[in-house]
């Protein structure tokens, strides 16, 4: 087998999983899932790795991982930032809390904050309009969210991520 | 003992985020403490819809409705209610102009002119428990159609009821079905789609949630009539609340026999998986669906053929929207001219719509077709937030258009939507204000178009870009009268030669606030103003002499020096150097600057 400059541990994982799939055909996408489930996001190799296995062209991977938003070629930091730009959060003000959540988190450039511990990103409507402007992190949703409030969110995590 | 009361918790995503899980276990624990556990029961329901006033709490049998229930509220309704039969009136629904208490959810006007199809169940029923949805007949539809009617007898009732597709397009979903049936093929699928991309639109969500055995039955219903045995249900990865029921609504229904091999002991079977999408809002267009569930990038191919023909692994296949699938039952049940009789001439039956922005009961809607825009906003929604003024409904998504005051009382079905440049989409309804600029929505919508543009066909992908370059121009002060007509035609060409509905829709937001607000691009381009205040660049900030009182704090917060004036005197901005911040007019706390 070939080199693969990433965690073998990790790997392996992600052998047995692809392994277990009785029908590969189509599998492609749920694979790419498990891979950025186990990996945090789609390194260069795991993309090869995942073509070799299900003997499709690195391409094809390639193709299908840059096409899809949610996944990511990028590291993430280890709390993950959602703002909703959907319709009702933008007409409510979510571009000013981003906006104030890069600030705060010192995001000039990219979206991953210079400590490693947050990566902020927007996303398509999570459907919580009701209480627009919504901010979710770690998957967890914040309603009516004031550019104020910021802090003290942000501040929910970072303590949290120091204790641990 | 038997159960003598029931408190139904909404267990929407909104009213989860507003903390309505805590709810739910301080009622248990409380009705726990007062030992009534054998007599009361607690459940989570799917979504109420009012999620302006959520958390909801519902009382049953005694009809009884709170609103924006906290976890002291809760334990006030156990100890009131529950224990001294009093209702408790702090969190009852307060209407607005007559300061009247309602109990009655149906005294509500929120729900007042609803009818409730696709919705029957949503707030009804606990959606992880199959039997409640049997309870309330479920898969009696599907078991006289097994047992009864001959697929052709399916697809004559589905089409006679008149039922459109809820998706957005609006094709008659009984023609469709027919159109899969008459291919010829040992192998067919039926497929759902829950990829609910439009921003601001959680119909379908709120399905999925709240009632997903209704999905499931209309899916079986559609592959009886159709002749397939396997079906997919693609949903967005952002939905992971519907991912989970759905999931447990598909082992539940498998292990009664309800899925799986010769349900209701007939010859037919059919079984269901779940395909998760990765984030992105083409694969809401069917071909581009089916290329995803088949593993690849997610673009859309020429049609024809269509997928009745030539779909899923090149079978033939049936794919309908959710809220179309949670419409069958119910016609199969009571008939296609109980459905046809409601709604309009050429739209029937209700449509869900997901009723946000500038209006003061946000949430979610079932209406009768034919009912107007003005009574949706102002009846149901209880008009415009901070009784400011209403300037514009946008409908359909970054598909559609957004309509102004004077075509209010326009009857909402398909074809008047359509003809106002505008469509029904999969049924989002954004309200926009007085504060809202027209010019900075329409770049909105086409920002998300371009993004969402999968590249394939130069119109899309060329075209929206450039016409998003004009609207930037325009919105930082930089248009030109010609842009104003480069702006149009392009829009045109765009909408005239995209290969798919994505691009051929993605210019509607551009022409229909061109053709219905031209005043405010006319104020962008040629005085270089935002009337709406909005559009950054183009802000003037102004400090108004009488007002001011020299307290010094905007000239210390200005970032680039550029405010003058000695302490207890009046302060001017020297507009030159501004950047436009806005720090002295969040600071000043006298009311002192304005901007326009």
């Amino acid at each position: 087998m070939a080199k693969y400059d990433v965690d073998a541990e990790k790997l392996k994982q992600l052998e047995s999983y692809i392994d277990s799939i009785e029908q590969k055909e189509g599998a492609l996408i749920g694979v790419l899932y498990k891979a950025q489930e186990i990996f945090g996001y789609l390194p260069k190799d795991v993309q090869l790795f995942i073509a070799r296995k299900l003997n499709i062209p690195a391409a094809k991977v390639y193709g299908v991982a840059t096409f899809y938003s949610y996944f990511t070629m990028e590291p993430r930091g280890k709390h993950v930032i959602n703002v909703c730009m959907g319709t009702a959060c933008f007409v409510k003000g979510a571009d000013k809390v981003l906006e104030e959540i890069k600030k705060q988190l010192n995001i000039t450039e990219g979206n991953m904050s210079p400590d490693g511990m947050f990566t902020v990103d927007s996303l398509r409507c999570v459907g919580a309009c009701g209480l627009a402007p919504v901010v979710m992190v770690d998957g967890k949703v914040y309603g009516r969210v004031k550019v104020e409030d910021v802090k003290s969110i942000l501040d929910e995590y970072r303590e949290g991520g120091s204790t641990q | 003992m038997p159960i003598r009361m029931e408190l139904l918790v909404c267990g929407g995503t909104g009213c989860q985020a507003s903390n309505s899980n805590r709810v739910l276990d301080v009622l248990k624990e409380e009705i726990k403490k007062a030992n009534l556990q054998s007599e009361v029961n607690v459940l989570m329901t799917g979504c109420f819809g009012f999620c302006e006033k959520g958390p909801i709490v519902k009382v049953m049998p005694d009809n009884v409705f709170y609103v924006e229930v906290d976890e002291d509220a809760a334990r006030k309704i156990v100890a009131e209610h529950v224990v001294k039969g009093r209702v408790y009136q702090e969190k009852l629904y307060v209407e607005p102009d007559t300061h009247e208490k309602l109990s009655e959810q149906s005294k509500i006007p929120f729900y007042k002119k609803q009818l409730r199809i696709a919705l029957r169940n949503c707030g009804k029923i606990d959606p992880e428990n199959i039997n409640e949805y049997i309870a309330a007949d479920g898969y009696m539809a599907l078991g006289k159609v097994l047992t009864e009617m001959t697929p052709e007898e399916v697809i004559d009732v589905v089409k006679r009821s008149g039922l459109r597709g809820r998706g957005g397009g609006g094709f008659p979903t009984g023609v469709k079905w027919e159109a899969t049936r008459k291919s010829k093929s040992d192998i067919k699928y039926v497929i759902c789609n829950a990829d609910e991309g439009d921003p601001g639109a959680f119909m379908d969500r709120s399905i999925l949630e709240g009632d997903p055995h209704s999905v499931l039955e209309g899916m079986a219903i559609a592959a009886y009539a159709i002749g397939a045995q396997f079906g997919y249900i693609y949903v967005r990865a952002e939905y992971p609340l519907a991912i989970h029921r759905l999931r447990i609504a598909i082992n539940q229904a498998r292990e009664l026999g309800l899925l799986g091999k010769n349900i209701f002991g007939t010859d037919f079977s059919f079984d269901v998986e779940i395909k998760i999408g990765a984030g992105a809002f083409i694969c809401g267009e069917e071909t581009a669906l089916i290329n995803s569930i088949e593993g690849g990038r997610g673009e859309p191919t020429v049609k024809p053929p269509y997928p009745a023909q030539v779909g899923l692994w090149k079978k033939p296949t049936n794919i309908n929207n959710v809220e179309t699938f949670a419409n069958i039952a119910p016609i199969i049940l009571n008939g296609a001219d109980w459905f046809a009789s409601i709604g309009t001439e050429k739209s029937k039956g209700t449509k869900v719509f997901a009723l946000a922005g500038k209006v003061n009961n946000v949430g979610l809607v079932e209406v009768p077709m034919g009912i107007t825009l003005r009574e949706i906003i102002y009846d149901l929604g209880g008009g415009i937030k901070g009784g400011k003024k209403f300037k514009a409904v946008q409908t359909g998504g970054p598909s559609g258009g957004c309509i102004p005051a004077e075509h209010l009382d326009t009857p909402i079905d398909y074809d008047n939507l359509t003809a106002l440049g505008s469509m029904m989409g999969s049924g989002g309804m954004i309200v926009m204000d007085e504060d809202d600029c027209m010019v900075n929505i329409a770049k909105f919508y086409l920002e998300f178009s371009c993004d969402e543009s999968c590249g394939r066909c130069t119109a899309c992908r060329i075209g929206n870009k450039r016409l998003l370059e004009i609207l930037n121009k325009i919105t930082e002060g930089k248009g030109e009268m010609e842009d104003l007509e480069m702006l149009k035609e392009l829009a045109e060409t765009v909408r005239d030669s995209s290969l798919c509905g994505l691009g051929q829709t993605s210019p509607n937001p551009v022409l229909s606030t061109m053709k219905f607000f031209y005043d405010e691009y006319l104020a962008h381009v040629r005085d270089k103003e935002c009337p709406a205040g909005v559009c950054k660049e183009l802000l003037k900030y102004y400090i108004i002499p009488e007002k001011c009182v020299g307290c010094t704090a905007c000239a210390r917060v200005c970032p680039v020096n550029v405010i003058h004036g000695e302490p207890k005197k009046v302060h001017v901005i020297d507009r030159d150097g501004c950047i436009k911040c806005g720090q002295c007019y969040n600071t000043c706390r006298f009311g002192a600057i304005t901007r326009k």
